[in-house]
């Protein structure tokens, strides 16, 4: 299946500044295994996501189909074909 | 030149000087990424700068640039990461040592890292993660993190960290086993107050040429030990307060110490906010305050990398302050003068000619 993933402004130099990436995954992946795909192709990317054990970092969100996939089942959120996942880095800092 | 490495909470500046009097400022490099550690490895033909950086959203990273800050080098794949059961929160200190291809980074969760690659990558020195006591260790405001690193000078079998909460540890065999190393340090916070671990030492500093004599900057007490840090003993007397965070030695003469006194643990300005770096000139015997040029009214806070000399001579002395100010001496400290201003908070900086 295909899934649709908006990168964000200041990622984009990770993955040769695609700011759209269409992916395709064996049917029910994960939103954890989408990452695990994104990991092999952008390394740097990869660890601007998660740190080095597969942990989502906690002001990285990723929205799946338009809701925050902590809401849902964090990396275990369940994709479908033409999923759209938008990662946003979020409202942090001072 | 001259070069001046600032880092901040929220980036690094980098100053450069033709005489230590006119500096000019560049930044912010790594925007928004604190910037803990620094390193300048001036030996080789292209200078080095390493730089610790941690972004709040992304994460921590160590980047290099080889002209000095004009572009910058970071791997693919995370040059520092836990294999398992930890992730990396923060760089607080690379230390450079005899071998420019090895560096050693510091990190939180407390742990000791060597690059072999002149400091791209690294790997984790596992006798430290795996010591018996590091369930122990404890977590200071800062974080738990090893923030001192000291190669030997001459003998790459023996290193020494120092930690918050922890204390010191030295290894004589290339970092397979560690011993702690307090005897006579303080921790006033627990219920014996002379453990065998679990101080919160702040820094400790030495100079290369006596690598058995070592100053120490604790939460609450200054020490010094002159036996490679087996032992300590109290160097206070003639400081305002026993409270600080920087130790720094005199880049040529052993003998000679720097140290930015803080009122107290519960009261952590400068004694009145008066700004003053103390220097002992044998050894912590004796302390003198250094205030020329420094101002009153100077309610904030040096941290534990915030102090630095270069390797020039006379010797310069820097230091920064949490409220974004940066001074610095070209004459050992007798005056000074500001380099900088209105920079977030000053968190560390390193200084060398290059």
């Amino acid at each position: 299946m295909r899934v649709l993933v908006l990168i964000p402004g200041p990622l984009r130099q990770t993955t040769g500044n695609q700011a759209k990436l269409e992916v395709d995954l064996p049917e029910s992946a994960t939103l954890g295994a989408l990452l695990d795909h994104l990991a092999a192709r952008f390394p740097l990317l990869d660890r601007r996501l998660r740190d080095e054990q597969s942990g989502l970092r906690r002001y990285v969100n990723f929205y799946v189909d338009g809701e925050e996939c902590r809401r849902l089942s964090g990396s275990d959120t369940e994709l479908t074909p033409n999923t759209e996942v938008q990662i946003l880095p979020s409202v942090a800092g001072g | 030149m001259h070069l001046l490495a600032i880092g901040t909470r929220k980036g690094l500046w980098l100053a450069t000087s033709e005489d230590r009097r006119s500096w000019s400022l560049s930044g912010p490099h790594h925007a928004m990424s604190e910037v803990y550690s620094i390193a300048i490895d001036n030996r080789r033909e292209r200078p080095r700068l390493l730089v610790g950086a941690s972004s709040s959203h992304f994460g921590p990273t160590v980047v290099t640039s080889d002209d000095l800050g004009a572009t910058w080098q970071e791997p693919d794949h995370a040059p520092i990461a836990f294999p398992e059961g930890a992730s990396l929160e923060r760089v607080w200190q690379l230390a450079l040592t005899p071998d420019p291809e090895v560096v050693y980074a510091g990190t939180q969760p407390s742990a000791l890292f060597r690059s072999e690659d002149g400091g791209r990558t690294y790997s984790l020195v596992d006798g430290l993660w795996k010591h018996p006591h590091r369930e122990q260790w404890g977590e200071g405001f800062g974080g738990q993190a090893i923030h001192t690193v000291l190669p030997d000078p001459a003998d790459p079998q023996k290193l020494i960290v120092a930690m918050s909460t922890g204390g010191v540890y030295r290894t004589f065999d290339g970092g397979a086993s560690w011993e702690a190393s307090n005897t006579g340090i303080k921790a006033y916070f627990l219920p014996d107050p002379y453990p065998e671990f679990g101080q919160c030492v702040h820094k400790v500093s030495r100079h290369p040429s006596v690598p058995e004599r070592l100053f120490l900057q604790n939460h609450h007490g200054v020490y010094r030990s002159d036996d490679a840090g087996k032992t300590w003993t109290s160097i206070a007397d003639g400081l305002p307060s026993d409270f600080g965070f920087a130790m720094v030695n005199h880049p040529h003469k052993p003998e000679v110490i720097y140290n930015f006194p803080l009122a107290a643990d519960s009261d952590r300005f400068p004694p009145e906010g008066k700004c003053a770096v103390y220097r002992s000139p044998d050894g912590g015997s004796s302390w003198e305050a250094l205030r020329n040029g420094l101002p009153d009214g100077f309610w904030t806070a040096v941290m534990r990398d915030a102090m630095c000399t270069d390797a020039a001579s006379p010797a310069g002395v820097y230091f920064g302050s949490r409220s974004g100010e940066v001074y610095g001496s070209a004459d050992e400290g007798d005056s000074w003068q500001r380099i900088a201003e209105h920079l977030p908070d000053v968190v560390c900086v390193r200084a060398a000619e290059v």
